[in-house]
């Protein structure tokens, strides 16, 4: 392969708060200064850096890459803003990964920031432009409706009920009771999320992950200063991304094919043959609870249709056969948008390196995988870490 | 390295707080003005809309029919061929019932929840949906894979636009 071997070697998170007296960037610097601190590392080792952060509509700052740079350690540095929506969170390592697989860096700073309690009363009120200006802004619909539309959907089409979707987020928000960053850990049950206010039908209040502020920070490094800096490096071994058409009423809403592409061009690069065997813990996307079925089957993880089967068995505990979500997920440790993901690609790397603490699975997990998604339901975002 | 051992910052404050004003608040309006073009496409979609028509555009290379109107095909990556006309009737291919408005406030008390449908729209390629709403229908009623049918404003009251389209109500057949 024509690509240097780049390794994550430290990272940091904040706590995720559903409002946060820090602003963006200091809670950028928050996670970044941790990141570093994790691996011995000053901002003078630090020779690129990729900051995610979605919306600009959250804080009304127009260009928010250049407003957040300062605290993300991109002064005077070779630094570089995208986002894709949800997606961002994994995007931005994949996006690091490029400036040091390419070697034109050896180090790089990646940092995702996000602070939706600024846009208020609610930040649900800046969604309304993602939509289609003329063919759907008109109809006056929020973002809830496209995931009450595609959670009906997938539920018809292969006879999954309510009270068995309802079960991931029982699980994700007791998994993030162990979660030091968490904002919504809880012990419920499946009656307390069908009880929940129903906000579009089938999507209840306790479907649905929260607002919150946060951030997240990883250091990459090349292969060569990587030995040097850690003996326990987490390889990124495969990336892949994809994105879909924005008519997302055209699409199969049973089926994310935009993330089984993701995946697809993850694995190649990994050398995976066989997901379900080769992947042994996975955090994939889960801002409603129905997500993080539907995305295991984009990602291959269960046949169609069938990850509820893995859920009812018990075997995406994070004491069973394949966990999913052992942070306890954007369900339970939040949804600051780009900073999930991140937060799960640095659950994957304490789990892989066996830093979990009180959320490590057993089983010494060698190979494992982070997962994002976003826009108009139309990105994949997919790693596959190594140890 | 585990999280436990970090001091991990973020320090929550409380909605409270907000409330009563120990926040420096600035509600603003921004002065802006958008003249979006319709491009030639959805020109002529929403003019038709006008007419109480729906047109749709095909790709005679992959032979699609396609809802809304597209001068190019993104699969075949080429311009498409031809208008044509299909039904105002279709099949609701997923639906909800929604109790929330588009900025996250609840619908008042009495009102009628929202009910956004995906239609896949009669005459159209299959899959072929649009986002609209459902009316004419309880919502306890609604089922995917109902036959629906367009109600359109009076013909004096349309302006050329997705809301020429009061909503699709329920049909035989």
């Amino acid at each position: 392969m024509a690509y240097r071997r780049v390794a994550i070697v430290g990272a940091g998170i904040t706590k995720f708060v559903r409002r946060a007296q820090e602003t963006g960037k200091e809670l950028a610097f928050q996670a970044a200064k941790m990141a570093l601190d994790s691996c011995g590392l000053t901002m003078k080792d630090i020779e690129c850096v990729s900051l995610g952060t979605a919306p600009d509509a959250f804080d009304g700052v127009h260009m928010k890459g250049e407003y957040l740079s300062d605290g993300s350690g991109g002064w005077r540095k070779p630094y570089m803003r995208h986002f894709v929506g949800g997606g961002t969170g994994v995007f931005a390592p994949i996006h690091g990964w490029f400036h040091v697989a390419s070697g034109m860096f050896d180090t790089c700073l990646v940092v995702c920031s996000e602070k939706m309690s600024s846009c208020h009363p609610h930040p649900q009120g800046a969604f309304k432009t993602i939509f289609d200006h003329t063919t759907e802004q008109p109809l006056n619909p929020t973002l809830i409706w496209i995931f009450a539309l595609e959670m009906n959907r997938y539920m018809q089409t292969y006879g999954i009920t309510k009270e068995e979707i309802a079960l991931v987020s029982v699980k994700n928000k007791k998994n993030a009771m162990d979660h030091p960053s968490a904002q919504l850990p809880m012990e419920i049950t499946v009656e307390d999320v069908l009880n929940s206010e129903v906000l579009a039908w089938p999507v209840n209040r306790l479907d649905i992950s929260p607002a919150s502020d946060g951030a997240a920070a990883i250091v990459l490094a090349s292969e060569h200063v990587a030995k040097r800096i850690t003996d326990k490096p987490v390889w990124i071994d495969g990336v892949g991304w994809n994105l879909d058409t924005a008519y997302w009423a055209t699409r199969d809403l049973a089926y994310p094919r935009y993330v089984e592409k993701a995946a697809r061009m993850a694995y190649e690069m990994a050398g995976i043959k066989e997901p379900q065997k080769e992947i042994e813990i996975a955090e994939p996307y889960d801002p409603f609870d129905y997500k993080e079925l539907h995305h295991m089957e984009g990602l291959l993880l269960a046949d169609r249709g069938k990850a509820v089967e893995m859920l009812l068995d018990g075997k995406t505990q994070r004491d069973g056969d394949r966990p999913m979500c052992p942070s306890g997920g954007a369900l339970g440790v939040g949804n600051p948008i780009a900073a999930t993901g991140l937060m799960k690609v640095i659950e994957i790397f304490l789990q892989l390196r066996g830093e979990a603490g009180k959320r490590q699975v057993p089983g010494n997990p060698r190979c494992g995988l982070a997962q994002a998604w976003g826009d108009l339901m139309q990105v994949g975002t997919v790693v596959v870490l190594r140890r | 390295m585990e999280l436990e051992k970090f001091e991990l910052g973020a320090t929550h404050y409380k909605e409270s707080d907000l409330k009563e004003g120990k926040l420096l608040s600035l509600p603003w309006t921004p002065n802006l003005k958008y003249a979006w073009d319709n491009g030639v496409a959805i020109g002529r979609y929403l003019t038709e809309l006008k007419e109480g028509r729906i047109i749709a555009r095909k790709c005679n290379k992959c032979r699609r029919i396609m809802l809304p109107p597209r001068m190019f095909c993104e699969l075949c990556w080429r311009p498409t061929d031809e208008w044509v006309y299909v039904q105002d009737t279709g099949r609701v291919n997923t639906f909800s019932i929604c109790y929330v408005n588009w900025d996250a406030s609840r619908i008042k008390k009495g009102e009628k929840p929202h009910l956004p449908a995906v239609i896949e729209i009669d005459g159209a390629s299959p899959g072929m949906g649009i986002l609209h709403l459902l009316g004419e229908v309880k919502p306890e009623d609604i089922k995917i894979g109902m036959r629906v049918q367009a109600v359109w404003k009076k013909p004096e009251e349309r302006e050329g636009a997705i809301t020429d389209i009061l909503y699709f109500k329920p049909v035989r057949g």
